[in-house]
């Protein structure tokens, strides 16, 4: 709950093409940091910093049995946990809404956009495949931890190396030099509408006065590949035909920081 | 048999290298991180704050409550699944007991003082290894506090006392082993963790409790130069 | 590093180290002084021969006393405060406010106004939900009960501007000697500034000026043990002050 005050200040401000922190409408908090292989014991894993935000993304992989509809494909399975040591508001306990939500868009923009190439994940048909498990935690929210979640999700499922496997069996100390069936690079950005601006990459503050984000995830040949509309307040046809050119422009400029 | 050479070629009184840092996570309070070897532990401090529900209020202190968690990627086997598990209820017990004898919570009658240590990488030492970051992030959040609290894994393979037990030394096979995590304040010598999985003879015990005295005056001079770099930027 | 600071009592022989330097950084068991007649001031406690470190702080040696000057920590209410609070609660007899700690605080109908106010009339009408106050702590229980008063100098709600939150420890270096550094911030911007004890601040002016007020502001949290810093903020608003002008 936003204090109406600070509200119409934002929204003041925002007439003059500035932000709280001064920043301008679209633009992101600096710097911007992707680190490969932040963790030695998950098979692939990056940490990302959006201005103050901080991410870490561990993937594990492990051997399954492929779902009777897809005999021969591999799966991505995603987790989030609001971790309460990265923001006061953040309880115990099983993981929040919030959090099922940053995780499922997560999965959605790698998952629709065929980013993974799930039948290279297939050992035997029918049988055996690999499945991508993908755990999202956030170390320090300043605000926007989607977009940051979805840049580090993708670049952990880039680092990430297959472990060698022994008579059916991984051995997770040996890792091999053989990198992931990674095609494509989705990348959601969260377009956040105050009064009757768009903005990118809200702090802690702007996100409390938010009344609409559409979070658009989109893939480097400009398809789109996942959608997610959050928030209380309604958006109309034309907003969100603004709000995906904005999202898909963002995209392009984030990626360069894989 | 004797084990006479340390698998990584370590002293017998040496820890792996350690790393440490104050003020690692903005929004918290207090904030640490505590890299012993391959074991890494964040601890975050939020408090002194409100305590809801209201009948956990103690109107003569404050509480203290600690969390610990390894995250799902830490482990260099499978996956851990999130949700904490008996082991980890249990070590978040063991770390309240032994934060809680520096802590001088009655300056903070109704209030609660939060601890939440994650661990995105562990190779052994985990639990020492979040009760470092953890005493470094209460007082890092101003916490009145006695004391430190340094904590580190001693262990026995065979007829060694090792400190600093490390993953290949918990699991050498074919000789008695023990893991003896202690926790100490540095500037009394007084014990408050102390854990102890395994075989050994009470001479053996006083042996390691010893050692771990001397190896954990080290760490206390790590915490205390982190401590102050974040401060003045340069120790003196 | 150790200061020996040795003084001979004629008859009891006893001898007093220091083994500070004000303005070290202590960390909490660290031991300050040793010899029976330093005494422990605030953020230290005695311990046999030994005055040790209650807490991380700044080493401040007045005379003969030995106290710890907090360099973090949420903000603890001392009655005497002018603090800046916000509106969570209406009651039946009062106000109850946010303060930024871990205890909120009460403002009962006589403190908060000298209208006469009718048994059963609308608070709200006064201070509403998440209006923010300027007022001061008049008293803090052994409980941290904390009574405040809007009546006094200076004391009021605030409309507009906007609200940050400082750590409260800078506070003093916010404000300045006699407040000369909250003064040049509030002149080379031209905005209007009040600064809470408990470190939430108040800034009211145009746009480009709140924001160039919060960078000083931020840039003096950050630098707070460094010396010379009032030149320095006066550098950086002067400079961004050009910028702006070119």
């Amino acid at each position: 709950m936003m204090h109406a005050q600070l509200r119409s200040h934002i929204i003041r401000l925002l007439n003059t093409d500035m932000r709280l922190d001064g920043r301008k409408l679209t633009e992101y908090r600096q710097p911007i940091t992707v680190e490969y292989g932040a963790i030695r014991t998950a098979e692939g894993s990056a940490r990302v910093k959006i201005g103050e935000t901080e991410v870490l993304v561990g993937i594990k992989v492990e051997i399954g049995e492929p779902y009777p509809d897809n005999p021969d494909e591999g799966t991505i399975i995603v987790g989030a946990e609001l971790l309460p040591l990265s923001n006061p508001d953040f309880e115990l306990g099983p993981p929040s809404i919030q959090a099922v939500e940053l995780a499922r868009v997560v999965d959605r923009g790698i998952r629709e956009s065929k980013a993974v190439n799930f039948k290279k994940l297939c050992i035997k048909a029918g049988e055996k495949v690999w499945l991508i498990l993908i755990d999202i935690c956030p170390m320090n929210d300043a605000g926007n931890l989607f977009d940051a979640a979805s840049l580090a999700a993708l670049a952990a499922l880039k680092d990430a190396r297959f472990p060698a496997v022994e008579n059916d069996k991984i051995d997770y100390k040996k890792k091999t030099d053989q990198k992931l069936p990674l095609e494509r690079y989705p990348l959601a950005i969260t377009v956040c509408k105050i009064g009757d601006k768009f903005i990118v990459d809200p702090d802690t503050e702007e996100e409390k006065a938010i009344d609409a984000r559409l979070t658009v995830a989109s893939t480097e040949d400009g398809h789109l590949c996942a959608l997610q509309k959050g928030e209380d307040f309604p958006l109309t046809i034309n907003e969100i035909s603004q709000m995906i050119d904005i999202g898909m422009e963002k995209a392009k400029e984030l990626r360069k920081f894989l | 048999m004797t084990y006479k050479q340390r698998i990584d070629n370590r002293g017998f009184d040496e820890t792996r290298p350690i790393e440490a840092k104050v003020g690692v996570i903005p929004r918290a309070d207090g904030s640490a991180y505590f890299k012993i070897g391959n074991t890494v532990a964040f601890a975050a401090v939020y408090g002194p704050r409100n305590l809801h529900p209201k009948f956990l209020q103690d109107p003569t202190k404050g509480i203290l409550r600690c969390n610990y968690n390894m995250m799902p990627f830490s482990s260099s086997g499978e996956r851990v699944r999130p949700g904490g598990s008996r082991r980890s209820k249990e070590i978040s017990l063991v770390t309240v007991k032994a934060l809680l004898p520096v802590l001088d919570l009655q300056e903070y009658p109704n209030s609660v003082v939060d601890v939440f240590i994650e661990l995105p990488q562990t190779e052994a030492g985990s639990r020492c290894a979040g009760i470092c970051a953890a005493s470094m992030a209460l007082a890092d959040a101003g916490l009145l506090m006695k004391d430190l609290v340094a904590a580190v894994s001693v262990g026995r393979v065979d007829d060694k006392i090792v400190v600093d037990l490390d993953y290949n030394e918990e699991s050498y096979p074919g000789v008695p082993v023990a893991d003896i995590p202690i926790a100490m304040m540095p500037s009394s010598g007084k014990v408050t963790l102390l854990q102890m999985d395994g075989e050994v003879t009470k001479e053996m015990l006083m042996e390691a409790l010893e050692k771990g005295k001397k190896a954990l005056m080290d760490i206390y001079e790590v915490q205390r130069k982190a401590l102050k770099e974040k401060y003045h930027g340069v120790d003196e | 590093m150790m200061n020996e600071h040795v003084e001979q009592k004629t008859e009891t022989q006893e001898q007093s180290k220091v083994m500070v330097k004000d303005k070290d950084i202590a960390v909490p068991g660290e031991t300050l002084a040793i010899g029976m007649d330093t005494l422990p001031g605030s953020g230290t406690y005695r311990e046999g021969e030994k005055i040790i470190a209650n807490r991380l702080g700044l080493v401040s040696i007045d005379g003969r006393a030995i106290k710890l000057i907090p360099l973090s920590g949420r903000y603890a209410p001392k009655a005497g405060d002018t603090v800046i609070c916000k509106v969570f609660d209406v009651t039946f007899s009062g106000w109850r406010l946010e303060t930024n700690s871990a205890y909120a605080a009460m403002m009962s109908l006589k403190d908060a106004t000298s209208d006469f106010i009718q048994k059963g009339a609308n608070l709200t009408q006064y201070y509403d939900l998440g209006d923010y106050i300027v007022c001061k702590i008049i008293n803090v229980t052994s409980q941290k009960l904390i009574d405040v008063t809007m009546k006094g100098p200076g004391l009021r709600k605030l409309k507009g501007g906007r609200i940050i939150e400082v750590d409260s420890n800078k506070v003093p270096r916010i404000i300045g000697k006699q407040g000369s550094m909250v003064s040049m911030i509030k002149e080379t911007t031209n905005s209007n500034i009040i600064v809470g004890q408990n470190g939430i601040i108040w800034i009211d002016g145009v746009p480009e000026s709140e924001l160039l007020a919060i960078q000083a502001i931020r840039k003096i949290e950050k630098e707070s043990h460094l010396s010379g810093l009032t030149e320095k903020i006066k550098e950086f608003l002067d400079k961004k002050s050009q910028l702006k002008v070119k």
